[in-house]
């Protein structure tokens, strides 16, 4: 096991047991909930960073601990969303948040699924219009039409072949 | 001696596969009737002999025989017996094992099942599918033996992971395999196409029963994973959007998506290329499946020890099968024939507008998956892609996906009228307006996001049904004879309403349970009570208790509602005493309307211990709607007329059916 | 019936080639990143803190060991070491060695006591040696925080204004300081 292992492993604790419960303890909950939701949603943003994809509100790693009663304190103290995840990033970086962010980086990441669906839709649209166009629909004659609609009482035109 | 016949086992099923994969392919391209032939005995004689090779493993793991490496690891004696067979396949070398013995069985049921196959396709496909085999073979023998022996061997094994004594986590790597590998299938089926030069409607007709064999598993091997990390992991999550959950996303959205278009070669003899080029693609996303959880190169939860030596060979096994796949399509595929036409509005188009819906929606996952190591390769910051990315981008996709759905099913083939199929499903539209408003006042609206949710799931539903039950109401309102309409519709018709169905199901129990959840937690002393959710919850002890391996903490809260008792719910801190590690299970109590899930916490001192209580609505409607997709799928397998080549001559007046 | 349906005609398939070339380019691109990234560790984060300042904090001393802490405007003047370590951190007994050696050579080392008991603290120095200048006791593990610190142990190299140049995420072992901390610590001296 390498020490990197190792380290990993003292700080996530039990983590691998699956022990890994949503974490927030009462003594760690808000009086204010307002504030308490808004802990808890930016709790769900932030990442653990000792864990494997996990964020701070689900694991109970003791840096997510202490990751989210820094979000508490920083929150009563009256900061901003913004400024509480800008902190963050400053001291541990973008790998930090769960939703990354739309920076030159990513601008890949975030327009990359329009992009997708437009090159898509594009693809398919060359496709239909490539072809010869159908034949027009044979008009029927009323005799065929009262036939028709002896046969198939009450189903309309469209009658899934 | 079990150890070295199931090595030996599996050597020979190597040199089978490797006659089975070179043989019927140079007898299919000579046109040599002998070589051709050997395709289906070899097939069996491999499924034999990979049979054997982890029938052995099992047997070494049931019995206990710590000489071998693989079951010192892996295992232990105290594990009940259940947990010693379902060992072999928790761990890298047992399930690449099990990988390589599905692989074989897909192989043997081609060769048994696929009479009305053309002998030299047949030849092909179980000589591309042997190839595949033989990659996998390798890799087993020369990197990842299970058989290797330890000498001196330990009194006791290391292996008493209590996470992996589950019913659930054992059942979900076979299911999630069948599927998986099941998809290698339908790749045969695929390279043999291009390599015979001709797609046409009776190959999409073969390939069906596979596709829908292989979908239906992974499926439920999905369900039963999240099923699993809901009642295991403590705080009723379903999804994380982790990376190995979306390596088994990918090849499940790709597959429904190749479901889907192949019924537009069966019954319209276009969309050749594109099917093609999705069934490699999802096979494509099956191995690169294996490669993500076994190389080390993601961090998830779910990744076995990770080794990148391994990764070495799976990506080179995955270069090699794929990139030559893939390579072959560029080739041969700008040759085959297009076929029939058809107008935008028209079943075609819906089934076209799917595809495109659900191939975007997996390049996006894949997309957020690899993005960090792209970025990183590449010398960028190291970024994380969660759950809020994929909720984003995701989700929206859905939407038309689901809003189309019901109306793609009911409108004509080649040129469809929309405003008559929309008038067809006026009633269903309204009543999911009407049920949506319903819901919303039950759990109580917390997001408008919770409204499209249910619309959506309703529509899916009542649209699904509104088609079926149109026709059979079309001869009058008699009931024997819409009784007789009802049966009379092909059981295919029923498939694809129970599986259109499950998917809105499912859609419900995930807005119930993503917006309309209920927490608190808070330290309760035996003998207090708190509210959730209109229940009083009264925590009555917590005593120790004894397992076979384990010792608990166990904590009993009687459940009441407006002073009537409800039931009675347990949760335990369990700790293995080999191990020596803690889990929790939580209670749980489910009804179709919700579930309540209470997990007992730490100690809070002074005879206090710390709940989490949950209330989560509708969260069973989530794998029930995977079941009944599933069951869709199944119904749609056992209509005989995907089945067997020769016709029947028929019974009555036909129902040409739509699908 | 007097109609005559015309002969479907068949649409001709996409001839454009070269379209048919991107799936496997595509699949190239992407089987070359995943070679790539075969053998990089997805967990080591790089600190986002290098070339800056080290961060303001103000840390008590550790109790029983002298009356002085570790403050930011300890920092600086000349290249020198800051270690963060625990006494119930398996791999800094493992790296203390070498934090001795370094300090015999004449290296500065400041160290940051992570989450720690003074008790347990102290007992680790007295019985592994104190190659430390000044210890600050980060009871809570927030100066860590603001270090970009996310497990133990970790050394950062500080030059001569303060700023933070390397960080090494793990146990000190003799080949860093061979490979990359002494060559670091001579260029910052000069």
């Amino acid at each position: 096991m390498t020490p990197r292992t190792l380290l990993a492993l003292l700080l996530a604790g039990a983590l691998n047991a699956g022990a890994a419960l949503a974490a927030t303890s009462p003594d760690e909950i808000l009086p204010d909930p307002a504030l308490e939701a808004r802990a808890r949603a930016l709790g769900k943003e932030l990442r653990c960073l000792v864990c494997q994809n996990q964020s701070i509100d689900d694991s109970d790693a003791p840096l997510a601990k202490d990751l989210r009663r820094l979000v508490r304190e920083r929150l009563v103290a009256g900061d901003s969303d913004a400024r509480i995840r800008q902190e963050l990033v400053a001291r541990y970086g973008d790998f930090v948040l769960l939703e990354p962010p739309f920076k030159p980086a990513t601008w890949a990441l975030w327009i990359g699924p329009a992009l997708v669906l437009l090159a898509g839709a594009a693809l398919v649209a060359t496709f239909l219009r490539r072809r010869p166009a159908l034949p027009a629909e044979p008009e029927l004659g009323p005799e065929e039409r009262r036939a028709l609609a002896a046969l198939l009482p009450g189903e309309g035109r469209d009658r899934p072949a | 001696m079990i150890a070295e016949l199931g090595h030996f086992a599996l050597a020979l099923a190597l040199a089978v596969a490797l006659a089975q994969a070179v043989l019927p392919l140079v007898g299919a391209a000579r046109r040599d009737a002998t070589l051709v032939a050997v395709a289906r005995p070899a097939a069996l004689l491999q499924l034999l002999l990979v049979s054997l090779a982890f029938g052995a493993l099992v047997h070494l793991y049931v019995v206990s025989d710590f000489s071998v490496a693989n079951v010192a690891a892996n295992s232990h004696q105290s594990k009940p017996l259940v947990y010693r067979i379902s060992g072999t396949w928790g761990n890298h070398e047992g399930s690449l094992l099990l990988w390589a013995w599905i692989l074989a069985l897909f192989g043997a049921a081609v060769a048994a099942f696929g009479d009305n196959l053309p002998a030299t396709f047949r030849a092909r496909v179980l000589g591309v599918q042997a190839l595949v085999g033989v990659g996998f073979l390798a890799f087993v023998l020369f990197t990842s033996n299970p058989f290797e022996r330890l000498d001196p061997a330990p009194l006791e094994g290391r292996g008493l992971n209590p996470i992996l004594q589950d019913p659930g986590l054992a059942m979900h790597p076979p299911m999630l395999y069948l599927g998986y590998v099941g998809f290698s299938t339908t790749f045969s089926f695929a390279i043999a196409g291009l390599l015979e030069g001709r797609i046409d409607p009776s190959w999409a007709r073969w390939l069906r029963p596979w596709t829908l064999a292989a979908w239906t598993a992974l499926t439920l091997g999905i369900a039963l994973g999240s099923w699993w990390a809901y009642y295991e992991l403590g705080w009723g999550g379903f999804w994380f959007w982790d990376p190995v959950e979306n390596a088994s996303f990918m090849p499940w959205l790709a597959g429904t998506a190749l479901l889907h278009s192949a019924i537009v070669v069966e019954k319209r003899d276009t969309l050749k290329s594109w099917t093609i080029l999705l069934a490699i693609l999802t096979f494509a996303l099956s191995l690169l499946g294996t490669f993500l959880v076994r190389s080390g190169v993601l961090t998830s939860v779910h990744a076995f020890a990770s080794d990148p030596a391994r990764g070495v060979f799976i990506l080179a096994l995955l270069v090699v099968a794929i990139g030559g796949a893939l390579a072959l399509y560029a080739w041969r595929a700008p040759s085959l024939q297009g076929g029939g036409m058809f107008a935008p509005v028209s079943r075609e188009g819906a089934l076209l507008l799917n595809n495109l819906l659900l191939a975007t929606a997996t390049a996006t996952v894949l997309l957020g998956t690899l993005y960090p190591l792209a970025l990183d390769v590449l010398g960028g910051p190291k970024i994380s892609v969660g759950p809020p990315y994929f909720n984003a981008t995701f989700v929206p996709l859905m939407v038309p996906v689901l809003v189309a759905l019901p109306v793609g099913a009911v409108l004509a083939w080649k040129r469809g009228d929309l405003p008559a199929a929309l008038g067809r499903l006026r009633f269903a539209a309204g009543a999911s307006l009407a049920l949506t408003l319903v819901a919303l006042w039950l759990t109580d609206l917390r997001a408008g996001l919770a409204l499209v949710g249910y619309a959506l799931g309703a529509w899916a539903i009542l649209g699904s049904l509104a088609d079926p039950l149109g026709r059979a109401l079309a001869g009058g309102p008699d009931p024997r004879r819409v009784a007789r309409r009802l049966a009379g519709l092909p059981r295919a018709t029923w498939a694809m309403v129970l599986a259109h169905v499950g998917l809105g199901v499912l859609v419900i129990g995930v807005t119930a349970t993503s917006t309309a959840q209920s927490e608190r937690i808070l330290t309760l002393k035996p003998g207090e009570s708190a509210e959730i959710a209109g229940y009083t919850v009264r925590l009555e002890g917590v005593g120790e208790v004894r397992g076979p391996n384990w010792i608990a903490q166990r904590a009993t809260f009687g459940v009441s509602r407006a002073g009537a008792p409800v039931t009675e719910i347990t949760s335990d801190k369990r700790f293995f005493v080999v191990e020596r590690r803690p889990t929790t299970e939580a209670g749980i109590h489910t009804t179709l309307g919700r579930d309540l899930y209470f997990v007992l916490g730490d100690p809070a001192g002074d005879g206090a211990w710390t709940v989490r209580l949950y209330h989560n609505p509708l969260v069973v409607w989530i794998w029930g709607g995977a079941v009944l997709m599933a069951l869709g799928g199944l119904l749609s397998l056992s209509d005989r007329r995907f089945r067997v080549g020769a016709p029947r001559p028929a019974r009555g007046p036909l129902a040409v059916p739509a699908e | 019936m007097s109609t005559r349906l015309e002969q479907p005609a068949t649409a001709r398939p996409l001839r454009r080639g070269w379209l048919y070339l991107l799936p496997v380019l595509a699949f190239a691109a992407v089987g070359v990143f995943l070679a790539l990234g075969l053998g990089r560790d997805p967990q080591t984060l790089p600190s986002v803190l290098i070339d800056k300042p080290a961060p303001a904090f103000t840390l008590p001393p550790l109790a029983g060991r002298d009356e002085r802490g570790l403050s930011r405007a300890d920092l600086g003047g000349r290249p020198m070491l800051v270690n963060v370590f625990a006494s119930w951190c398996v791999p800094c007994r493992i790296e203390h060695p070498v934090l001795e050696q370094l300090a015999r050579e004449g290296v500065t080392i400041h160290a940051i006591n992570y989450k720690d008991d003074p008790v347990d603290a102290l007992s680790f120095l007295r019985t592994l040696g104190d190659p430390f200048e000044r210890v600050g006791a980060d009871r809570q593990g927030r100066a860590a925080i603001d270090w970009g610190v996310y497990g133990v142990p970790e050394t950062f190299v500080i030059d001569r204004d303060g700023r933070i140049r390397y960080r090494h995420v793990g146990p000190l072992q003799p080949r860093d300081l061979e490979q990359t901390i002494r060559p670091l610590l001579e260029k910052l001296a000069r």
